[in-house]
């Protein structure tokens, strides 16, 4: 069938190859559109397609190697392809959760930027029928030295807390790590979970012919026109950031509390046939995307359309991504109850269109009319784009693009971590790089950041920020906001460990191991915590994938993924794709981010009891009665002393060189298989997973990540610890080096043979480091006569971010 | 004992102070919509915290026009019991239920973390409450000011409620999170002292699988107190 032709709107510029080409569709692609069309589209539609088939929209660079992910399970209700992934919690109850990079904006309003991020994320999820019970966030900055760096660490931090803080969600948990290679490109990936009852979950899907359609929340403007064109290239060094500023949208937290809130209640009652929040390309792909599940179309007015701006074109309204935005699909008859709802929270609520049986993508409007105008005339909507769903949302391009290692990589690979600097020698030396390391401020505290956030908000925070995975205890609730269940701590409530992570460094020196690793780490932190795995999101961070290198480096990455989520058992369900970060620099050369595929997990944890924290001091305050120390065992493997990617090297290098520790999969679920069995005997006193910095750190980080220090007193070179071949080389490998798979635990000393026989059953190593020492506040190495003062490791932790940003 | 929990568009807490009258302490509490009318029989009002109508304008300023607070005010007037956390208690000084004023952190920041109280005047808010107690803040816009006159009546008048200060109950200067006058994190009004505003959240250290109880001791006093 002949699409009818819309005619251009006046005014509208000539469409062709130049127009397409500066919205950055292709000339093939134009010529596929118009292709597929039988005509040429109008300036309005050229804007709908150049959004629809962004790599932000499309995912046209990446679709055919996500395909690759394990998405299925016995826990998995929503997998990837929805708002967010589902996972089932048991007793009637799910967890909802995803991430979402909101990099490009941040860079260039940091605190817009991470604002609107944070909002985005949490109506991905509520618009599922969740209440979002936490927030976390992986954050990425350039060399802390750089000039923009404490602008862009104070702006971004402040706006995750501006928004999150306001909405009454509580953000429990993060990571963040500097590098120079971020100097042009931050990263900003918000994670958000909710927990929704399982016969109430809400899908972004267009159902039901003649249903009616509603628009909800905020009015139009015209912030963010072109937000994913623009998240779906690379930036120019020479542009500076205010030529992009009219792309940022402006977040209102207010409002989308107030749009949560109105939303649950909605879901209440059942009233609607379907869902999904206005985000990246606004109306336009939050409608078609609706039509495209549902096997359905559409035809909406945009004269009804709520607006703020004056003179908006359809195109701009199309296209705007004015934040706090839901596009309801109704169940007909129900409509007048959603919009009575929607007033009692002082919200503009109004019905735009309906579904229909097309699949065609109608949009109306009258030419050159402004509803805000009060001179307007009477509207007298014309047909403006007539698109058929499939081709909007199907037919964008899935390109294959060529691969290839980055030739320089074996090299750097290959660089002795000894010459890049005399390695530490004796105890002064030794000592003065573990407290530059415990002070680096990719390894320090983190507390100056999750203070400006509310991480207690809704009264369920078990475990604060600072330990390995942050707990939520989750009221499960009737609709009248008291308790189900028996009102017991396990009748009535659901534990949640969460985490996010990733080490960009080995990512670059290996994607493939390196994505392995983060997950193994991420479902590590979650395992110690006291948590089981049981859903995975990814936001996967990338340069230019139309360089094969980077688009090599996404497709190991993606394998490393896989390959680690089936060892360790844990589905991937949702996640969201940020190519094109990169930045042309001053001689014109792009400049990457380093590989940077973020994780972040969702763990069960079955009972209070069984949560463990990384904090020695709460380890001796639950066992007030043991008149001895706790005695701390190395669990995993000691001997893979590789330094390539550390932060260790990282202090003497501005590229990333060396030989990357490798993980084995294999062994690593048996580690988290152990740990979780010992957690759920309470057989560990505090756990704390071995990573950045290394066992060293590790180690100095349990005696004052709590509120009061604990000394320790640990052998690392000798007795059970004792290396083959002991030299300086070693002995930095060994304290500071970052093999993955590597859990440090306090234990009471009755308990060593049990631990022993069950280590061994697992086939995890297991050895005696040392002991904590109650009375003597110190982090003692004893055979390297390191010694020094638990203040000063937490002086040097807990300044380590002031010094970027200031007091 | 019956509770109520007023709640504004914008209202955050309002669930925790919920949860923790209803499920930990077991009082009948209903939570009031605020262009409702607050129901008859009620002991304790809590304005819960949060950002009522987004902090726009100023903190609570929009919040104690709405309709219910004329009940809250003729409740307090005539010494019923009224808790205002945090937003609660920025919306009882805009109203004048509270003397004083809440103004921007001294850093300028948001700022989330335990902090200590020295308990300081005695009232039905404090009959059960420990004399240094551990409870958490999380406010911007938290720094108490009042004038010279009005400060030396909530002095004389044994009207300040707790002060910030350290694990050992000294109030000095490095203990005081905000920049509040005299380290004030809470005042008593109303006729008998049955209104208390403070800036921390006891409610969100009551259970003691959340990290701490003292919170609940305030909500305790009141239960005996009615």
């Amino acid at each position: 069938m002949a699409a009818p032709s819309p005619l251009p709107l006046p005014g509208d510029p000539v469409v062709d190859e130049a127009l397409a080409a500066s919205h950055k569709l292709s000339p093939s692609e134009f010529a596929m559109i118009n292709r597929a069309l039988g005509r040429e589209p109008t300036y309005t539609e050229l804007g709908v397609f150049s959004v629809m088939f962004s790599e932000h929209c499309s995912y046209k660079s990446s679709r055919i190697h996500l395909r690759r992910l394990p998405t299925t399970g016995p826990k998995v209700i929503q997998g990837p392809g929805e708002n967010a992934g589902v996972v089932d919690l048991g007793d009637g109850w799910t967890a909802v959760f995803k991430m979402e990079s909101h990099n490009h904006p941040s860079f260039i309003e940091p605190y817009q930027g991470a604002a609107t991020g944070v909002g985005g994320i949490m109506r991905d999820v509520f618009t599922m029928g969740a209440r979002p019970i936490a927030n976390l966030n992986s954050l990425r900055f350039g060399s802390p030295t750089h000039a923009r760096t404490p602008e862009l660490v104070r702006g971004v931090v402040s706006g995750i807390g501006g928004y999150g803080n306001c909405m009454g969600v509580p953000t429990v948990g993060g990571e963040v790590q500097f590098d120079p290679a971020y100097d042009g490109n931050v990263l900003v990936n918000a994670f958000t979970v909710g927990i929704a009852r399982k016969d109430r979950i809400f899908y972004g899907r267009a159902a039901g012919i003649g249903n009616p359609i509603l628009y909800v929340g905020a009015k139009t403007g015209r912030d963010g026109v072109h937000g994913a064109t623009m998240a779906s290239a690379q930036f120019d060094a020479s542009q500076e950031k205010k030529a992009n500023r009219p792309t940022v949208q402006v977040g209102d937290p207010f409002m989308e509390k107030l749009l949560l809130e109105a939303c649950l209640e909605i879901f209440r009652e059942d009233l609607l046939e379907g869902i999904q929040d206005m985000g990246a390309a606004g109306l336009t792909s939050s409608s078609t995307e609706m039509c495209a599940r549902a096997g359905t179309g559409l035809e909406i007015d945009l004269d009804l359309i709520p607006r703020r701006a004056q003179n908006l074109h359809p195109y701009e309204i199309l296209l705007s991504e004015s934040q706090e935005r839901m596009l309801l699909v109704a169940k007909k008859g129900s409509e007048e109850r959603v919009l009575q709802i929607c007033q009692k929270w002082e919200l503009d609520a109004v019905v735009i269109g309906k579904v229909t049986d097309t699949k065609r993508w109608v949009v109306k409007a009258t030419p050159g009319r402004d509803p805000l105008d009060p001179n307007a005339q009477p509207p007298r909507p014309v047909v403006v784009c007539d698109l058929p769903v499939d081709i909007l949302v199907e037919a964008a391009p899935k390109y294959d693009r060529p691969r290839k290692v980055d030739p320089d990589l074996a090299r750097r690979i290959a660089v002795d971590v000894g010459t890049l600097g005399a390695y530490p020698s004796g105890s002064e030396q030794i000592r003065a790089e573990l407290l530059a390391l415990a002070g680096s401020p990719n390894l320090g505290s983190r507390q100056w950041i999750w203070r400006q956030y509310d991480h207690m908000v809704r009264g369920g925070t078990m475990v604060r920020p600072g330990s390995d995975a942050a707990v939520v205890r989750v009221p499960c609730e009737k609709d009248d906001g008291t308790l189900s269940g028996d009102g017991s701590e396990t009748g009535s409530y659901k534990y949640i460990a969460l985490s996010v992570d990733c080490d960009g460094r080995q990512c670059e020196l290996d994607a493939k191991n390196g994505a392995a690793m983060a997950v193994a780490e991420c479902a590590r932190n979650v395992v110690v915590s006291g948590g089981e795995p049981i859903g995975l999101t990814d936001c996967l961070n990338f340069g230019n994938p139309e360089r094969p290198e980077v688009m090599q480096q996404f497709s190991d990455a993606i394998d490393g993924i896989a390959e680690a989520c089936k060892a360790l058992g844990v589905p991937v369900v949702s996640g969201n794709v940020s190519l094109y970060n990169e930045t042309i620099d001053k001689e014109g050369k792009p400049r990457g981010i380093l590989p940077t595929p973020t994780v972040g997990i969702v763990g069960l944890v079955d009972h209070p009891d069984h949560i463990v924290t990384a904090h020695l001091d709460q380890a001796l305050l639950l066992h007030p009665e043991e008149k001895d120390d706790l005695a701390l065992l190395l669990l995993g493997p000691k001997d893979d002393l590789a330094l390539g990617g550390s932060e260790y090297v990282a202090r003497r290098s501005a590229e990333v060189v060396g030989a990357p520790p490798r993980i084995d999969l294999d062994a690593e679920a048996k580690l988290q298989k152990l740990v979780l069995g010992l957690c759920r005997a309470q057989l560990l006193c505090a756990a704390h997973d071995v990573s950045g910095g290394g066992l060293a750190i590790a180690l100095a980080e349990m005696c004052v990540t709590g509120v009061v220090d604990v000394g320790i007193k640990v052998s690392l070179v000798s007795g059970e610890m004792a290396l083959e071949n002991k030299t300086d080389a070693s002995i930095v490998g060994r304290l500071f080096g970052e093999a993955p798979t590597r859990v440090i635990v306090a234990v009471r000393e009755r308990d060593i043979p049990t631990l022993t026989e069950r280590a061994k059953e697992a086939g995890v190593p297991l050895v005696r480091v040392g002991k904590t020492t109650r009375h003597d506040a110190h982090v003692r190495i004893e055979d390297l006569g390191v010694e020094v003062t638990t203040a000063l490791v937490r002086e040097a932790r807990e300044r380590c971010l002031v010094d970027i940003v200031g007091r | 004992m019956k509770a109520a929990v007023v709640i504004f568009p914008g209202s955050n807490c309002d669930h925790d102070v919920l949860h923790v009258l209803r499920n930990v302490l077991q009082v009948p509490t209903t939570p009031v919509w605020h262009r409702e009318r607050l129901p008859s029989g009620i002991d304790l009002v809590v304005l819960p915290g949060g950002f009522s109508f987004g902090d726009y304008l100023r903190c609570g300023a929009i919040a104690h026009q709405s309709e219910v607070m004329a009940d809250v005010k003729q409740h307090a007037e005539r010494g019923g019991l009224v808790l205002g956390i945090c937003n609660g208690f920025q919306i009882l000084t805009e109203s004048r239920l509270l003397p004083g004023a809440l103004t921007r952190n001294v850093h300028r920041r948001f700022e989330c973390r335990d902090v200590w109280l020295k308990r300081e005047g005695e009232s039905a808010f404090s009959r059960a409450v420990p004399e240094v107690l551990r409870v958490p803040i999380a406010h911007s816009d938290g720094r108490y000011q009042i004038d010279a006159e009005g400060l030396a009546k909530l002095q004389t008048e044994g009207r300040i409620a707790f002060r910030y200060c350290d694990p050992r109950g000294n109030v000095v200067t490095e203990a005081n999170p905000n920049g509040a006058m005299v380290n004030i994190a809470g005042i008593y009004g109303g006729p008998r002292k049955n209104v208390l505003g403070m800036m921390p959240h006891p409610e969100r250290l009551a259970e003691s699988a959340l990290g701490g109880e003292d919170g609940r001791s305030i909500f305790e006093a009141v239960l005996r107190a009615a």
